[in-house]
C-alpha cells in the first residue's frame, strides 16, 4: 500500500491523518498534546505510537506537515494608502497564513518602528506604490525598518521603480530581504499569489528553524506551510475541483478559536444585481481573514465588546449578570470547558455573534447612493448572498450542539446591507481534514480532491455532476 | 518628464463616453493614465493619486451636479499630502447653460487650475496639461 502521513502541529494538539494513496482512503488518525516549548518532537512521537497501535505498523511514502505551534506565522504590513496598498498587503498576509499582528499605512514613525521593534514579528512585508507611482513613502519606510530592533525578514512587494532602493538601504541592516512583485501593480489590481510564495518560502528556510520545529525533522520530509495556509488550498482545490471532476463551486469557511476567528471564502462575489457599482480594491477569489478581538475564551471580552451585551443576552436568553458572570470565568481560566447549562448557552450566544462579526468583517457591504436617475446600489467586497456551502473547522465549533441554530442566528444578525451568506449548509471538519487534505494537495491533488468531496460533498443537490 | 495622471468621473455621474475618449487621447499622447471611470468620489481620487504619485487629476461632470461634487477636492489634497498637484476639471460642470467665464471663475475659486467648458475637443486639454507639466516644445 501506498500511504501518506499528514501532520497538523497545531498550537495545543499535534493530529495525525494516514491516508490510502492508492484508494483515496483514510486509514486512521491519532493526536497528542504539541509539545513546541520543549521538543516538538516528544508529542508528534507520542501521536505516533497511538497512530501505530491502530492501523499498525506503516511504511508511509511521504510525511507532510504544517504547523501553527509555536504561535503560527506571526507579520506585520505595511502600505501608503490603508484602503489600497496597505490592504492589499494585509491580504496577501492572510493569504500566506498568516497572523497579522499590525497593518501600517503611509510614513512610518519612530514611534512605529519601536512598537514593530516589541512586536518583533516573524515576517515584515514592505508595499506601497502602485508600479511607478510613489516611491518616496516606501523608501523612507525601508529607511526607518532598518533600524528596527530584532532581525525579522522584510519582504519588499511594492513600486517596482522603488525596489532596487529598499533593498539596498535594507542590505545594510540585520534584517534579511527578500524581493517579490508589487502587491498592487496597478490602480485596483491585487497580485498576492507572488508573495505568499515569497512568504512561504521563508517560513520554510527560516522560521521553522527559528521556532525550532525542525526538531522534528527526523520523523517527517518536511513542515510545507502554515496551517491557515493549508486549509486555504484545501479550500480552493474542493471547490474549484481537479481535472474532469467537478468542484463544489463557492464556498465559505470558518474556524473560531480561543483567540481568534478566521474566515475563508472561495468565491468571486460579484455583484449579484447587474446593476450594482463595484467599488474599491477587488478582493481575491481565495480569501482569508482573522478577527484578533473575536475568540471564545481569551476574547470572549471581544465579542461582547463588539456585539454589545443586549445581543448575547438576546441570544442566549440570558440575563446580564450571567452574561457576565460567565465572561468573568473565561477570563480567569480560558481553559474552562462550559459547565452549566447557562454556559452552554453563553458559548452557542457568543459563537453565534462571533461568526456573526467575522463574517460581516469578511464580506463585503451594499450602499444606497442618490443620483438623479434615482438610487444606484454601491458594492465594497464580495457579495456572498449566494454562497450555500459553511464549513466550520477548528475546536469550538466542530463538537458544538446545535450548530445549524447556532449559524442560522450568525446570519440573521447582520443588517440587510451586508453581504453575508443569506442561507447555508453547515458540515462539520470533524476529522481536521482541511489542513491534512490541504498538506496532500501539494502531492497528490486527486486523492485529496475525492477525500474532500466525499466528506464535505455529500448531499447530491450541491453536486453538479 | 511629468506624465501620470489620474482621470474620473466625479460624484454619482455615470456619463462614461467622455471618459473613454479622454483616457484613449491621453494615452495616446503619451501619458500614463490611471482611469478610476465613473462614479468617482473624491476620496478615490486622492489615494489613487497619492500611490500612482499624479502629476494631475482631470476631474470630469457631466450630469450638472460639478460645483457640488467638486468642493473641497483642493483642499483634501492639501492635507493629503498632494502639494501642487494639477486639477483640471471639464464638462458640462453645471447646471443649464452659464456663462461660461463665472463658471471658471468659479472652480478656479475652488483650486482648480484649469476649467474646460462642455465639448471642448481632447487636442486642446491635452495641449493645455503638456503646457502646465512644461513637457518640451514640439
Ligand atoms: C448619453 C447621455 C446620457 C446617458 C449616459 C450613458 C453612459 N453611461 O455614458 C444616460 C442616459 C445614462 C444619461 C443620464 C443622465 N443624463 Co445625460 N446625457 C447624455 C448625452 C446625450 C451625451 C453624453 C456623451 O456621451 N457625450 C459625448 C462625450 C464624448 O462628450 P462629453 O461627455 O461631453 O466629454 C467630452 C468633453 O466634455 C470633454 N471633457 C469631459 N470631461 C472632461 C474633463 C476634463 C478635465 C477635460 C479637460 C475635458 C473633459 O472631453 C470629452 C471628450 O471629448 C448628453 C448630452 C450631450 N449631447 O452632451 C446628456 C447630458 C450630459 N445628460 C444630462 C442629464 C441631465 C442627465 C440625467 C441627470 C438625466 C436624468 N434626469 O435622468 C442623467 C444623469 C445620470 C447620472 N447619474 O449620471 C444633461 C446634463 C445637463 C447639465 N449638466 O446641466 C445633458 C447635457 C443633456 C442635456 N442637454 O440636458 N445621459
Amino acid at each position: 500500500m501506498n500511504a501518506a502521513l499528514l501532520i497538523d502541529f497545531g498550537s495545543t494538539y499535534t493530529k495525525l491523518s494516514a491516508v490510502d494513496l492508492d484508494d483515496a482512503r483514510l486509514i486512521g488518525r491519532s493526536q497528542a498534546f504539541t509539545t513546541a516549548s520543549t521538543d516538538i518532537s516528544i508529542g508528534l512521537q507520542k501521536a505516533l505510537d497511538q497512530l501505530h497501535i491502530k492501523i499498525g505498523a506503516i511504511d508511509f511514502k511521504v510525511r507532510l506537515a504544517c504547523s501553527s505551534a509555536a504561535g503560527g506565522l506571526s507579520m506585520v504590513a505595511s502600505g501608503l494608502v490603508p484602503g489600497l496598498t496597505s490592504k492589499a498587503a494585509k491580504l496577501a498576509a492572510f493569504g500566506a497564513g498568516a497572523k497579522v499582528i499590525k497593518t501600517y499605512a503611509y510614513q512610518l514613525t519612530l514611534e512605529d518602528i519601536e512598537e514593530i521593534g516589541r512586536i518583533n514579528p516573524d515576517i515584515l512585508l514592505l508595499s506601497g506604490g502602485i508600479d511607478g507611482g510613489n516611491s518616496e513613502v516606501i523608501i523612507h519606510n525601508a529607511g526607518m525598518l532598518a533600524g528596527a530592533s530584532g532581525s525579522f525578514p522584510v519582504v519588499i512587494a511594492g513600486n517596482r521603480s522603488a525596489q532596487s532602493e529598499c533593498e539596498a538601504v535594507l542590505r545594510q541592516s540585520n534584517h534579511p530581504v527578500y524581493t517579490a512583485p508589487n502587491v498592487m501593480p496597478e490602480m485596483n489590481v491585487l497580485n498576492i499569489e507572488p508573495v505568499t510564495k515569497v512568504i512561504r518560502e521563508i517560513f520554510l528556510k527560516r522560521i521553522v528553524l527559528a521556532k525550532g520545529l525542525n526538531k522534528a525533522s527526523a520523523l517527517l520530509d518536511n513542515i510545507l506551510m502554515p496551517t491557515p495556509s493549508a486549509v486555504l488550498s484545501a479550500l480552493t482545490l474542493l471547490s474549484k475541483g481537479i481535472g474532469k471532476q467537478q468542484g463544489l463551486g463557492d464556498l465559505i469557511a470558518v474556524d473560531l478559536g480561543g483567540a481568534t476567528t478566521d474566515v475563508y471564502s472561495i468565491a468571486k462575489g460579484d455583484p449579484v444585481n447587474p446593476s450594482t457599482v463595484l467599488r474599491g480594491l477587488p478582493e481575491p477569489l481565495v480569501k482569508r481573514t482573522v478577527e484578533g478581538d473575536l475568540g471564545m475564551r481569551y476574547n470572549a471580552q471581544g465579542i461582547f465588546e463588539a456585539i454589545g451585551g443586549d445581543v448575547l443576552c438576546d441570544l442566549s436568553g440570558l440575563s446580564k449578570e450571567t452574561v457576565s458572570g460567565v465572561l468573568k470565568r473565561y477570563r480567569e481560566d480560558p481553559a474552562a470547558l462550559p459547565a452549566s447549562p447557562e454556559e452552554k448557552k453563553a458559548d452557542q450566544a457568543l459563537a453565534s455573534a462571533a461568526i456573526s462579526l467575522a463574517m460581516t468583517r469578511h464580506a463585503g457591504r451594499l450602499e444606497r447612493v442618490f443620483t438623479p436617475i434615482g438610487p444606484v446600489y454601491e458594492q465594497t467586497g464580495k457579495d456572498l448572498t449566494q454562497t450555500e456551502r459553511l464549513i466550520v473547522t477548528g475546536g469550538a465549533l466542530i463538537y458544538a450542539d446545535d450548530l445549524d441554530r447556532i449559524v442560522e442566528n450568525a446570519l440573521k444578525l447582520p443588517d440587510a446591507m451586508s453581504l453575508v451568506p443569506r442561507s447555508v449548509k453547515t458540515v462539520r471538519d470533524k476529522e481536521y481534514l482541511l489542513s491534512a487534505m490541504g498538506l496532500l494537495s501539494s502531492y497528490a491533488p486527486e486523492v485529496s480532491f475525492s477525500l474532500m468531496k466525499a466528506y464535505f460533498g455529500k448531499d447530491d443537490m450541491y453536486a453538479a455532476d | 518628464m511629468r506624465n501620470k495622471i489620474v482621470l474620473g468621473v466625479i460624484g454619482a455621474d455615470v456619463h462614461a463616453v467622455g471618459n473613454q475618449i479622454l483616457n484613449y487621447a491621453f494615452t495616446d499622447a503619451g501619458f500614463h493614465v490611471v482611469n478610476l471611470g465613473v462614479m468617482v468620489s473624491q476620496e478615490e481620487f486622492i489615494e489613487a493619486a497619492i500611490e500612482s504619485d499624479a502629476d494631475a487629476i482631470l476631474v470630469s461632470s457631466l450630469y450638472g451636479h460639478g460645483e457640488l461634487d467638486c468642493q473641497g477636492l483642493r483642499e483634501k489634497c492639501d492635507e493629503a499630502g498632494l502639494k501642487d498637484i494639477l486639477l483640471y476639471v471639464g464638462g458640462n460642470i453645471v447646471v443649464g447653460k452659464q456663462p461660461f467665464e463665472e463658471v471658471e471663475k468659479r472652480f478656479k475659486a475652488m483650486g482648480f487650475d484649469r476649467v474646460f467648458g462642455p465639448g471642448t475637443p481632447p487636442e486642446v486639454d491635452i495641449a493645455a496639461l503638456k503646457e502646465d507639466l512644461n513637457w518640451p516644445k514640439e
